[in-house]
């Protein structure tokens, strides 16, 4: 059973090592030449390394290599050398009102490119890679339909304070009551309303019994031609865009028991030049004012 | 074949009842059970990437509780139970001592090490998890797999100690330290303070980068302790035998042990590259991954040119190929590791489908086509059959999942690096040219691809499964021998 004989393999002629388990013997190959050439060279490379850069720890610290390298220096030389390198035009950003960027095409540019950079990373999530927005409250940004507000100006306040967030005590604030779920309005009232609003946009017939209920609860944010107001954030109900859907059953709902859209204060995250960019660019989308 | 499967069935040493094999044959059929689930669910994620839909809205079945389902099914369930089963076999075999413990201490290990993985996959499903990847499972779970792995040292080592050979395995130095280094990874990195007694809920005890230090201390070694020294064994015990031919080289088996295991330790912190770890540490992860290099080709040598003399078996026996394809993935996969461990490749390659490309062309390369060879290699033994039901059924799962794994590892690698391409690439004026979403957006072709890479990895798995009850049962499907091409037997006579 147990070869102790060392013996030479016929098929490579290398000798075995004489033990045998199960069945299994093993030949006495020497390493092979390039493998361990290969290892040696790894060594070298590691040691050499380890002399260049940070590597071995002591009691006291570590070694810091001939190099010198640290790898939070490394990164704070490469973020000063791109802020540099855009430093011009930054500083031209952040000095220029925004009336007067649009007015000038290298400038515009910049500010364009840099906005859709800015908003691709930030607002896409919620507004949508092409600022078409996405059912369920989060505005389409590429039409003239506004709630704050379509200037420069407007944008700009609603990037850097948000709406209704909490957090920013500047961020755009109104609420529409709750007519059904506090009891302003009946259910019926709710229904007669509804098709009246809906009547508004010429979705469907109107509604008397609505027209009195929207003349007076619904005029004093949404006027009295329901073509909404922008310094209380009230949506124009007259255009067919809806924010929360425009069946019946939506308005209704929203009549109800309204969602109130939400947005953060961006001006905690974003720079004040990154705020004027991308103000520019959802201006230029389409539907500036 | 199937005249040498039937002529060392019966060999010497192997009469029924010397060796504790009951316990073997168990282990062989939770492995093909826990893979075929692993699969599954793997393919059902890879889908849920590709499709989100499929994450129906219900907290059970998103992918972040799925994901560990998958990971720890195919890595510990599947992956384990391959190990314990061919460690027991080979253990008993290569000492000529019957299992220690015998068939009491070993059902403990097998239904002990059943119940850890049904405890584990319960909590993820349920939301209970600490968090550390490849390391969830909660405190009372680490506390009973701690247990079962304590049996399984006493085990393996008993049954050493009683050796009827006056030298150990190589084998046998592998799985060793696979049993004993995963003791010691397993006990530090989760060290936890529950809660409470009858809460599931407890806290490491490791914090910030101390915690991730540990956690890719552990992680690492998981890969190298338990996919890499444990599956080495499978490989030193089950290519020999299958090619009836010897080992290639002694001297290598032991150099490159002692490199593996001395080296792979320290790999660790190149999980954490550009991270808040200091970069001394960074600077010793990565040196060690290059010099990790060689000791692990070793393996590869020793397994691929173990056929030395016998290369034409590949053309006539199956399950040769799968045992000596999977070495070829695993020389692959450590060559790649080392690769990505530099800082500058890294810098490209982290966090992106780069890496989820590397650790299947480990997974279902190395680790899962090993395990099927050894299976393949069990269950004619373990079973007392003169053969397996259909060689020709092994050379069908031998393609699918070939296919499979190519579809899934060139997917991932276009995925990954375009990913990270897109990541750092800037317009001429210095702003970012991608945001995030475009990214996903992407990737959605290479993750279809990648879902259909693993449908047929986990139609492989069925075919196998089908062939081995068929095997069990007895049945032997007629057909042909493979036939020697006879251009290929001259030059092989001569060699």
């Amino acid at each position: 059973m147990m070869a102790q004989e060392k013996e030479v393999d016929a098929l490579t002629g290398t000798e075995t090592t004489g033990h045998e388990w199960d069945g299994i013997r093993e030949l006495n190959t020497p390493l092979p030449k390039w493998w361990l050439w290969v290892f040696y060279v790894t060594i070298v490379f590691a040691v050499v390394y380890t002399i260049l850069y940070p590597a071995w720890p002591w009691f006291n610290g570590y070694t810091h290599g001939i190099l010198g390298y640290s790898s939070r220096a490394a990164v704070r030389d490469r973020i000063d050398e791109m802020a540099a390198s855009r430093a011009h035009w930054v500083e031209q950003i952040e000095t220029t009102p925004m009336s007067e960027i649009v007015n000038d095409p290298d400038l515009l540019q910049i500010a364009t490119v840099g906005g859709r950079a800015v908003f691709a990373n930030n607002c896409a999530p919620c507004h949508g890679t092409g600022a078409t927005g996405r059912p369920g409250g989060y505005p389409a940004l590429v039409d003239d339909d506004w709630i704050w507000g379509g200037t420069l100006d407007a944008i700009h306040t609603t990037v850097m304070h948000g709406i209704r967030n909490g957090a920013d005590p500047e961020a755009r604030m109104s609420e529409m009551p709750a007519f059904g779920a506090d009891g302003i309005l009946t259910p019926q009232q709710v229904s007669a309303v509804a098709e009246h609003v809906l009547a508004l946009s010429g979705a469907g017939p109107d509604n008397e019994e609505g027209a009195q209920i929207f003349a007076e609860n619904c005029v004093a944010c949404h006027g009295e031609l329901g073509r909404g107001n922008n310094e209380l954030g009230a949506p124009n109900l007259t255009d067919q865009i809806w924010l929360y859907g425009g069946t019946k059953a939506d308005i209704v709902h929203q009549v109800t028991k309204p969602r109130q859209g939400v947005m953060p204060a961006w001006n905690t995250r974003l720079s004040d030049a990154e705020i004027k960019q991308v103000t520019v660019y959802v201006h230029s989308l389409g539907g500036g004012q | 074949m199937s005249v040498a499967v039937a002529s060392s069935a019966v060999g010497p040493g192997n009469h029924a009842g010397f060796y504790e094999d009951e316990v073997i044959r168990k282990f062989v059929v939770a492995t093909m059970f826990w893979g075929v689930v692993g699969f599954l669910v793997g393919t059902y994620i890879a889908f849920e990437l590709a499709y989100p839909v499929l994450n129906l809205d219900l907290p059970w079945t998103t992918f972040g509780r799925l994901r560990p389902v998958h990971t720890s099914a195919v890595i510990f369930a599947f992956g384990g139970n391959a190990l314990l089963g061919t460690s027991f076999y080979v253990v008993q075999r290569t000492c000529r001592a019957p299992l220690f413990g015998g068939a009491a201490l070993g059902n403990f290990v097998f239904w002990g090490y059943q119940a850890f993985i049904v405890l584990a996959a319960s909590g993820y499903v349920l939301g209970i998890t600490q968090s550390k990847e490849y390391a969830e499972p909660e405190w009372y779970t680490d506390l009973w797999l701690t247990i079962v792995w304590v049996a399984y040292l006493v085990c393996f080592v008993g049954t050493v100690m009683r050796r009827r050979e006056p030298h150990i395995y190589v084998a046998n130095w592998f799985y060793l330290a696979f049993i004993i280094t995963i003791a010691m990874l397993h006990i530090v990195n989760n060290l936890a303070v529950p809660v409470s007694f009858f809460g599931t809920k407890s806290y490491i005890v490791w914090s910030g980068v101390q915690d991730a230090m540990t956690q890719w201390w552990y992680g690492h070694n998981a890969v190298g302790f338990f996919l890499t020294s444990g599956f080495l064994g499978i490989m030193y015990y089950f290519i020999p035998k299958q090619a009836e031919r010897p080992v290639y080289s002694y001297r290598l088996s032991i150099v490159h042990f002692w490199t593996l295991i001395f080296i792979y330790i320290w790999a660790g912190p190149h999980h954490l590259h550009y991270t808040a770890l200091p970069d001394w540490t960074q600077t010793l992860g990565m040196v060690f991954s290059i010099v990790l290099w060689m000791p692990s080709w070793g393996g590869m040598i020793n397994g691929v040119m173990t056929l030395s003399g016998a290369w034409d078996k590949l053309r006539t026996d199956p399950i040769l190929r799968f045992l000596v394809v999977s070495v070829a993935f695993y020389g692959m996969s450590t060559f790649e590791g080392p690769m990505m461990s530099i800082k500058a490749v890294n810098s490209l390659s982290h966090y992106t489908d780069w890496t989820i490309g590397h650790v299947h062309s480990g997974a279902l390369g190395w680790v899962a086509m090993i395990s099927f060879g050894a299976v393949y290699f069990l269950v004619p033994r373990l079973w007392n059959r003169q053969r397996l039901y259909s060689l020709r059924l092994v050379t069908y799962h031998f393609w699918i999942s070939t296919i499979g794994i190519v579809l899934y590892i060139t997917a991932m690698w276009i995925s990954g690096i375009m990913q990270g391409l897109m990541w750092r690439a800037y317009d001429s004026l210095g702003f970012l040219q991608y945001s995030f979403i475009e990214t996903v957006e992407a990737m959605h072709p290479y993750y279809v691809i990648r879902a259909l890479g693993g449908l047929f990895f986990l139609i492989g798995s069925l075919v196998m499964v089908y062939n081995l009850v068929r095997t069990v049962r007895g049945d032997l499907r007629r057909e042909a021998a493979f036939e020697r091409p006879r251009a290929a037997v001259a030059p092989n006579a001569a060699e």
